[in-house]
């Protein structure tokens, strides 16, 4: 999943006897389908989740798309493409699922060009050598992963649903990008300093895909009661730590955090926090890409305009050339 | 080797009468299919909407999945041992065999949807009668390109309708791309001189029946769309099959190719 800091909504005051039975069908595992009663808190978090979502696969359409040109193979450049083009379909998924809490496609678009809403900070970074693409897969889309599979789970239907498909190609994303991190590790010495760098570059914006720490997380407690969010933020980093730190070992890559140790103890590795300032001002819109982010964004929806209103105005013109012939043959 | 065995006995492309013919004419296919996948892949993230972005991908995915079955029969036609990848990353434009249309830039999606139109039209019915043709090799490809590229015309037919007939400015944008395009859309129908041979030999279609349809699909779609057909030559721009190209191509391949010029030799 790619969503940070999400606002949450919380019920004011003493519980109302709706509000309880739904909580308590909540509770039961029941799925909230969408034209059931719900908490407007309830809705309004879900909207900004999945929303904040879908951007994400839109705008993380860009940093994979600035490569599927300079692709090195034939094979490689269709698996790039049809990997970014699974995630315009994610997008697509999510668009509709937040469809059914009542707000339209373009109204988040709009929200997402105004600053409004946000998409993952990670897509605010560039991607510099081939070998981010591997990179990508294997850090991005596998933090990803430890976000999304626990949401199969989520309580709300058709996130529930759309989670499941999403997760099924999200896995295969993540495995193809290790496939290319093992081909230049295993590469010329240009190659395997290309998968250094991009694993030095990418490791601490992965980290921080899953939000502040949970001593700073003020949103967690009423999206983890609603089962909008399945775990603490410093819980799922840890898990993504403890699977690609031997990952990152196998491929003889060496993880960029002197501190990184595996604490017998604990049963995990212990590791840096990674540069929160950072973090804030990639939110703020200071990272490396922001700018060319949502101006590719801006672009593509400016541009697009005419297309999308000739279509409508034909489908328009023919309903009611439909009609005339409907009553001419009456 | 000269002088070797035929090394696909009964299938008459590897005749080496034929080779070197065979071998050009399988490259204008591969080219065509590559660059203009490429252009495509181009749109990835930038369509105008969502739908656009999943359909742009998915026809440029088919046209490289089939520039991949193209070129690897090139290679192996010419008997060099040269890859699809080896013949997409390692020739230069002066060798490259696609017809112009496909490596003008994108610009708009007037421009963009006018030549998958102008493309696909050609594509089908030639991809068609290839499936008749005396290689099996030459029309089992075909046969499987032909079901994609099917849903290729019906895709792009449909838009130039609906954009033609749209708004007014979807027309003139629509209008304006075909006025732009004309000039190099009869190269796609145009034979180059070592073509005949092939041809007799019954191995690829003879491009006058080709271009007959695809004039056909051309007159109907337009005036479904309720624009104007040009009134000058289609055919002034052209030169893709002796690799004579327009300056955009180099810049292509100069992006296409970077890695492999880059880092000879490595793996990916």
């Amino acid at each position: 999943m790619y969503a940070q800091m999400v606002k949450s909504d919380p019920t004011e005051g003493e519980p109302t006897p709706e509000e309880q039975a739904f909580q308590a069908r909540i509770d039961a595992g029941e799925k909230i389908e969408p034209k059931e009663w719900m908490p407007e808190g309830y809705r309004k978090t879900l909207i900004r989740q999945i929303g904040q979502h879908a951007h994400s696969e839109i705008v993380g359409q860009l940093p994979e798309g600035n490569w599927i040109t300079r692709a090195p193979t034939l094979e490689r450049k269709q698996i790039l493409l049809a990997k970014v083009q699974d995630e315009a379909g994610h997008g697509l998924y999510l668009y509709s699922a937040a469809e059914t809490l009542g707000v339209s496609r373009d109204e988040l678009t709009e929200k997402l060009l105004s600053g409004a809403m946000k998409y993952s900070s990670i897509f605010n970074y560039p991607t510099l050598t081939w070998a981010d693409m591997g990179a990508v897969g294997w850090l991005v889309d596998g933090a990803a992963i430890m976000n999304q599979v626990p949401l199969q789970r989520t309580s709300y239907g058709p996130y529930s649903r759309a989670m499941i498909r999403i997760c099924k190609e999200e896995s295969f994303h993540q495995r193809q990008g290790f496939a290319i991190m093992m081909k230049m590790a295993q590469g010329t010495p240009e190659q395997k300093e290309m998968a250094q760098d991009a694993l030095d570059r990418f490791w601490g914006p992965a980290l921080m895909m899953f939000g502040p720490s949970d001593k700073d997380s003020v949103h967690s407690a009423q999206s983890m009661r609603w089962k909008i969010k399945m775990n603490t933020n410093d819980e799922l980093r840890q898990k993504f730590v403890d699977e690609t730190v031997p990952q990152a070992e196998f491929l003889g890559l060496t993880v960029p955090d002197a501190n990184l140790a595996w604490n017998e103890a604990r049963g995990h590795y212990d590791f840096s926090e990674p540069d929160w300032e950072e973090f804030f001002e990639v939110l703020k819109g200071n990272g490396p890409c922001n700018q060319e982010r949502l101006e590719a964004r801006q672009t593509a929806w400016d541009e697009g305009a005419w297309f999308r209103d000739g279509l409508s105005a034909y489908a328009e013109k023919r309903a009611a050339r439909r009609a005339g012939q409907a009553t001419a043959a009456e | 080797m000269a002088g070797a065995a035929d090394p696909r006995p009964g299938d008459p492309l590897f005749a080496p009468e034929h080779r070197d013919a065979a071998f050009d004419w399988l490259c204008g296919l591969g080219d065509g299919a590559l660059i203009l996948g490429h252009r495509l892949s181009e749109w990835c993230g930038k369509a105008p909407a969502l739908e656009e972005d999943i359909a742009l991908a998915n026809v440029a995915l088919d046209l490289i999945g089939h520039a991949e079955m193209w070129l690897a029969l090139a290679g192996e036609v010419e008997g060099q041992g040269r890859s699809a990848d080896d013949l997409a990353y390692l020739r230069d434009a002066l060798r490259f065999r696609n017809p112009l249309l496909v490596e003008l830039p994108n610009r708009d999606m007037a421009v963009t949807t006018m030549r998958q139109f102008l493309f696909d039209a050609w594509h089908l019915p030639m991809l068609h009668a290839l499936s008749e043709s005396a290689s099996p090799r030459l029309a089992e490809i075909a046969a499987k390109a032909r079901k994609e590229v099917a849903y290729h015309l019906e895709r792009s037919q449909d838009l130039v309708i609906r954009l033609g007939d749209g708004t007014e400015e979807s027309h003139a944008r629509m209008q304006t791309a075909l006025e732009r395009l004309w000039p190099y859309a009869g190269e796609l129908c145009q034979p180059a001189p070592g073509d005949a041979a092939l041809v007799e030999a019954g191995l690829v279609p003879d491009m006058a029946a080709v271009s007959a349809t695809w004039q056909e699909i051309l007159d109907e779609t337009l005036r479904e769309a309720t624009l104007e057909r040009p009134e000058g030559r289609a055919d002034v721009q052209n030169g893709g099959r002796k690799g004579r190209h327009s300056e955009h191509l180099g810049f292509l391949l100069a992006e296409m190719q970077f890695l492999q010029r880059a880092y000879p030799g490595a793996e990916w």
